[in-house]
């Protein structure tokens, strides 16, 4: 059996080699074979009609939480990785935040071994920071490299140690890696439930105040900048976080940093009635604060969209919402989402999503794809900008259904998601 | 349905936010009739007869329970009381199968205390019998809001147009936020009082004055509700001590003589005596805070028979019979 594939007719975006046009993209031997007009087909290529559909390279989520080892009742490599695939992104990097948590190279290989057998979106691990995530002593962050992991984070937890946080992106620097943080001063926050705010004192919820993700952020700009170490600051939600990085990478700071689908549109209002589905952490915050967070999208401040997908059983969401864990799903929700309301509402072009959902992660964390050059890996994302659909969480690949967007009207979706030059989901 | 006849509550009472003048008049005007069965010689009439009511408290209350029991007996309701307090069961998950289980034995009605902000909503939502409020986190206490609006209404004839400051740690308590949103519905200027560490954020927008210091709060005020300082927030570093905190923002009688005009004083209980209020103030002429305990019983009798589906001015007739 070949294994050629060409994707012929689509609108090919490809901003790390300033494409936009009407073009083939032939695949072959598992990498791009060749991009440009009326491509003929060899006899033995299977050949897709790409006509009004747009192909990018591969989306590339650098902020999952697969759930796997210890919380399989949430998700699974497998089922994440499928849920990935079929959310059209072909890479994602998978938090290290399990049971036990992922901090030594024999951990590591076996999240890239079972990502492998998954067979769906490319798994890359990342390992913890400190052992066992307890922000102590530094990990073995040398082996776990070798062992294949992208980047080193502690997430679902915050580095409180400031020395730590020195040590871990002067380290880092040794193996060309990103430190990843999810900046938050838990002594300002370790008691609230939402945004702190109006909201939050009329429902009655401890809050977690701007002020708790600010002041990690610009911890970490300063120790990025003493330390000549790369910094990837998580899912930013907050005005002034948004700023103080513009600033940090205007003097020279090596800071990328993402955003999120949900705080790109929903502000904590969507918290009332005690929707559990709003809870995450950072939380929601006020309309300028994602005003704001979209601002920081449309100038590249923030580099990446990345979904921080974080699957949990319908039993632990079905409480009371002081109860109930924090975070969304968002691999199957996001492309939908950022089409509908960042892209469709003009917060962003559609080239400026493929650079921030495919090139500059792939860019961030060092990983192969992002690009449809001749000679890359054949990853590879076909969509419909066009297609309406409504969210249904129990259509979901993912094993979780605790979706804010559940009932949203969305246009665009993944058709074909090809991994490897081979399809792992057509849609 | 015919607005005239329309249950002026809904299915449940969850809070007093969102509540109209009229809905709070009603259920005020409801519990004027109901005050006077607890002044009789029996103390019952066939209101709810043949409803079954659960008091289900996840949290301890001794003032709350007994007065939503003596209403629900005076009623002639059927009673059963869990008390759930302590540490095991007050989470979620509990709560769902609770609530499936309750539904599973046909009851009408569930008043429910519990430590989580929205655990009455949630219960709301997930089960067809009425729901009463009777206290969730720090989120809102509906009945007990209510009684202090009856309660400044028996005492001043009105509620639009008293200044009324509620007193202490705000933060933390749902007895204000109930307050604030049952004064402010009701026409009347709020103003809360405390050390800014037990002030919620963006108190302004809930279109409440802030006072810090205690003596221009009582210079402002004509109503003071003066909440109680649990001996916790001591400890959580929210106030240093309980002897500055009586100093800096006690109700003594001697700031209370300073004012200019004869305060009314109201205190949820149970109160610390000389700390957040003092003796001679609790026992004072300016207090009303036994009246509030009786205004309890009947603004509960009139929170449930209002949920249970009645009028509010079929309530005299209904005492005797007429509606059994």
């Amino acid at each position: 059996m070949s294994d050629k594939l060409l994707l012929k007719g689509g609108r090919v975006v490809d901003p790390s080699q300033s494409l936009d046009g009407t073009l083939d993209v032939l695949l072959a031997g598992g990498h791009i074979a060749e991009v440009g007009a009326g491509i003929d087909a060899a006899e033995d290529a299977r050949v897709v009609d790409c006509a009004g559909l747009v192909v990018t390279p591969g989306l590339i989520d650098v902020h999952v939480h697969l759930r796997e080892p210890g919380e399989e009742h949430k998700e699974t490599i497998a089922t994440g990785a499928a849920a990935a695939a079929a959310g059209g992104f072909t890479a994602v990097c998978a938090m290290p935040n399990t049971d036990p948590p992922i901090d030594d190279p024999a951990a590591v290989g076996y999240v890239a071994a079972e990502g492998r057998r998954a067979g769906a979106a490319r798994v890359y691990p990342v390992g913890c920071i400190s052992v066992g995530r307890a922000g102590g002593r530094l990990a073995l962050v040398g082996e776990m490299v070798e062992a294949g992991a992208v980047a080193i984070t502690d997430d679902g937890s915050p580095v409180m140690d400031s020395g730590l946080m020195r040590l871990a992106l002067d380290y880092a620097k040794a193996f060309g890696i990103p430190v990843a943080d999810h900046p938050e001063d838990l002594g300002l926050s370790a008691a609230g439930h939402m945004n702190e705010g109006i909201v939050s004192t009329r429902l009655g919820l401890p809050g977690k105040p701007n002020a708790s993700e600010d002041i990690h952020i610009v911890r970490d700009l300063l120790l990025a900048e003493l330390t000549g170490g790369h910094i990837h600051l998580q899912h930013v939600s907050t005005r002034f976080g948004v700023e103080a990085i513009r600033q940090g990478k205007a003097r020279g700071v090596r800071v990328t940093a993402e955003a999120s689908p949900h705080h790109l549109v929903l502000n904590e209002e969507a918290v009332n009635g005690y929707r559990t589905e709003a809870k995450m952490n950072p939380p929601l915050r006020t309309a300028r604060d994602v005003e704001a967070v979209r601002a920081g999208l449309a100038d590249g401040t923030l580099d990446t969209i990345a979904t921080d997908h974080a699957p949990h059983h319908y039993d632990e969401k079905e409480a009371a919402f002081a109860e109930a864990p924090n975070g969304v799903v968002g691999l199957e929700t996001a492309l939908g989402v950022v089409l509908t309301k960042v892209v469709g509402e003009g917060v962003i072009d559609l080239s400026t999503m493929v650079e921030r959902m495919s090139c500059a992660p792939a860019r961030a964390f060092n990983l192969p794809g992002g690009s449809l050059a001749v000679g890359g890996p054949a990853d590879v994302t076909v969509f419909d900008a066009e297609a309406r659909w409504t969210v249904d969480p129990k259509a979901f690949r993912s094993k979780s259904r605790n979706t804010p967007f559940a009932g949203w009207e969305l246009q665009g979706r993944p058709r074909l998601t090809v991994v490897g030059g081979r399809i792992v989901f057509e849609g | 349905m015919n607005p005239a006849t329309a249950a002026p509550l809904g299915k449940d009472l969850v809070g007093l936010e969102n509540m109209s003048a009229e809905q709070l008049t009603a259920i005020l005007d409801t519990a004027e009739p109901f005050k006077e069965i607890s002044e009789r010689r029996i103390k019952k009439v066939p209101v709810l007869r043949g409803k079954t009511i659960v008091n289900l408290f996840f949290e301890a209350s001794t003032r709350t329970r007994i007065s939503f029991e003596f209403a629900e007996k005076r009623l002639s309701a059927d009673t059963v009381n869990i008390s759930a307090s302590g540490s095991s069961v007050v989470k979620g998950e509990t709560l769902v199968d609770t609530a499936r289980n309750l539904e599973a034995m046909r009851i009408d009605m569930v008043v429910m205390r519990h430590g989580a902000s929205g655990a009455a909503q949630f219960l709301a939502d997930r089960i067809p019998s009425n729901v009463v409020n009777a206290g969730d986190g720090r989120h809102e206490h509906p009945t007990q809001g209510l009684l202090d609006l009856l309660t400044i209404r028996d005492h001043r004839g009105k509620i639009e147009g008293l200044k009324v400051c509620i007193v202490g740690d705000i933060l933390h308590s749902r007895v204000a936020r109930s307050n604030i949103y049952g004064l402010l519905a009701l026409g009347a200027e709020v103003a809360v009082c405390g050390p800014p560490t037990l002030l919620p954020v963006a108190t302004d927008e809930l279109g409440v004055q802030v006072f810090t210091h205690i003596d221009d709060a009582i210079r402002w005020a004509d109503v003071l509700n003066v909440l109680r300082l649990q001996l916790e927030r001591m400890e959580g570093g929210y106030v240093p001590s309980l002897r500055e905190y009586n100093r800096v923002w006690g109700v003594t009688n001697a700031r209370l003589e300073a004012a200019e005009r004869d305060l009314l004083v109201l205190h949820p209980g149970p109160m610390n005596r000389g700390v957040e209020i003092d003796s001679d103030v609790a026992d004072g002429p300016h207090s009303v805070i036994l009246n509030q305990v009786t205004n309890g019983v009947a603004v509960r009798m009139a929170v449930l028979y209002l949920l249970a589906g009645g009028q509010p001015e079929r309530a005299e007739a209904a005492k005797e019979g007429g509606e059994g």
